[in-house]
C-alpha cells in the first residue's frame, strides 16, 4: 500500500514536471517559417513532387535520433545530376534539417543521415536537379518521445 | 576529445560507385534545452561537413540543430582513380576537426 501511493505520489511529481516544461519550451517553427524556409531555398520555382523518395519510419519511439535515407531517381551524368537535397520539417524550433550538396561525381544521388524530431510531424525533402528543377516528397512521423523537450543535468 | 569514424573501401574498381560513411563525435546541443534552474544551454553544434577528393569537393552538407547528436552521413561516389578523401567538420566554438581515407583504384 505504501509501496503504491509512493508510486501515485511520485507520478503526479513527474507530470507536474512535464507541465512546467511544456511553458519553458520555445515555440515551434510555424508554417510561414516552414515556408519561406523553403522559398529561401526554391526562389520563386515550382516544386513538384515525384523522382524523391524520403525514407524515415512512420512511428518512431524515440525523436532524438531518427534514421533518414532521402534517394532521388536521376542518372548521374555529367549532363543530368543532383545539385543538392534540402530537408525540411514542421514542427521542430527550427524549420532547416540539412542541406546536402552532391554533383554528378556522386555517382547515386542518396544521402543517409539520423535527425531529431521534436514532435509528430510532416517531413519534407527537396532535390534540386541540374537543370534548376525541384522536386519533392513528404513523410509523416509519429514520434512517441520527442526530443529538445529533456532537461539538460 | 572529438573523434572521427571514417568507412570507405581500400580497393576499387574504375568506374564503381562507393559507400563513404563518416561519423563524428559531438553533442550537437540544441540551443533549446534548458537547465533544471531555468538557463538556457548554449547552441553547439557542427554547422559543416565536406568531403573532398584529390583536393575536389565531391559531398558538403550544412548541419542544423534538429541532426542528431555524433552525426552520420553515408554518401556515395564515382571512384576514377586512386587517391585521398579528405573529411572535414567545422562547428560552433571554434569546432574543427578533420580525417582522411585513401583508395586504391585498379
Amino acid at each position: 500500500m505504501a509501496n503504491s501511493e509512493h508510486t501515485r505520489r511520485t507520478f503526479f511529481g513527474l507530470t507536474g514536471g512535464a507541465a512546467a516544461m511544456v511553458i519553458v519550451r520555445p515555440a515551434n517553427a510555424t508554417p510561414a517559417m516552414l515556408q519561406a524556409a523553403i522559398r529561401n531555398v526554391v526562389g520563386e520555382a515550382n516544386v513538384r513532387t515525384g523522382k524523391v523518395k524520403l525514407d524515415i519510419p512512420p512511428l518512431v519511439e524515440n525523436g532524438n535520433t531518427v534514421p533518414m535515407t532521402v534517394s532521388v531517381t536521376s542518372p548521374m551524368t555529367a549532363d543530368e545530376y543532383v545539385k543538392s537535397i534540402h530537408v525540411f520539417n514542421e514542427k521542430n524550433p527550427q524549420p532547416n534539417i540539412g542541406n546536402f550538396y552532391l554533383g554528378p561525381r556522386a555517382g547515386r544521388a542518396q544521402v543517409s543521415t539520423r535527425i531529431r524530431l521534436a514532435d509528430s510531424q510532416k517531413v519534407t525533402a527537396i532535390a534540386r536537379l541540374s537543370d534548376d528543377t525541384f522536386w519533392s516528397a513528404t513523410a509523416d512521423v509519429v514520434v512517441t518521445l520527442a526530443a529538445c523537450t529533456e532537461e539538460a543535468i | 576529445m572529438p573523434s572521427a569514424l571514417i568507412n570507405v573501401p581500400k580497393k576499387a574498381k574504375r568506374g564503381d560507385v562507393i559507400e563513404i560513411k563518416t561519423l563524428m563525435s559531438h553533442i550537437m546541443e540544441t540551443g533549446y534545452r534548458h537547465t533544471a534552474s531555468g538557463s538556457v544551454v548554449p547552441r553547439d553544434i557542427i554547422t559543416s561537413f565536406t568531403c573532398r577528393f584529390n583536393g575536389t569537393e565531391l559531398f558538403r552538407a550544412d548541419l542544423f540543430p534538429a541532426i542528431a547528436a555524433n552525426p552520420f552521413f553515408t554518401f556515395f561516389t564515382t571512384v576514377t582513380e586512386s587517391g585521398k578523401f579528405e573529411f572535414e567538420w567545422i562547428g560552433d566554438k571554434g569546432f574543427s576537426e578533420t580525417a582522411q581515407a585513401s583508395i586504391t583504384v585498379e
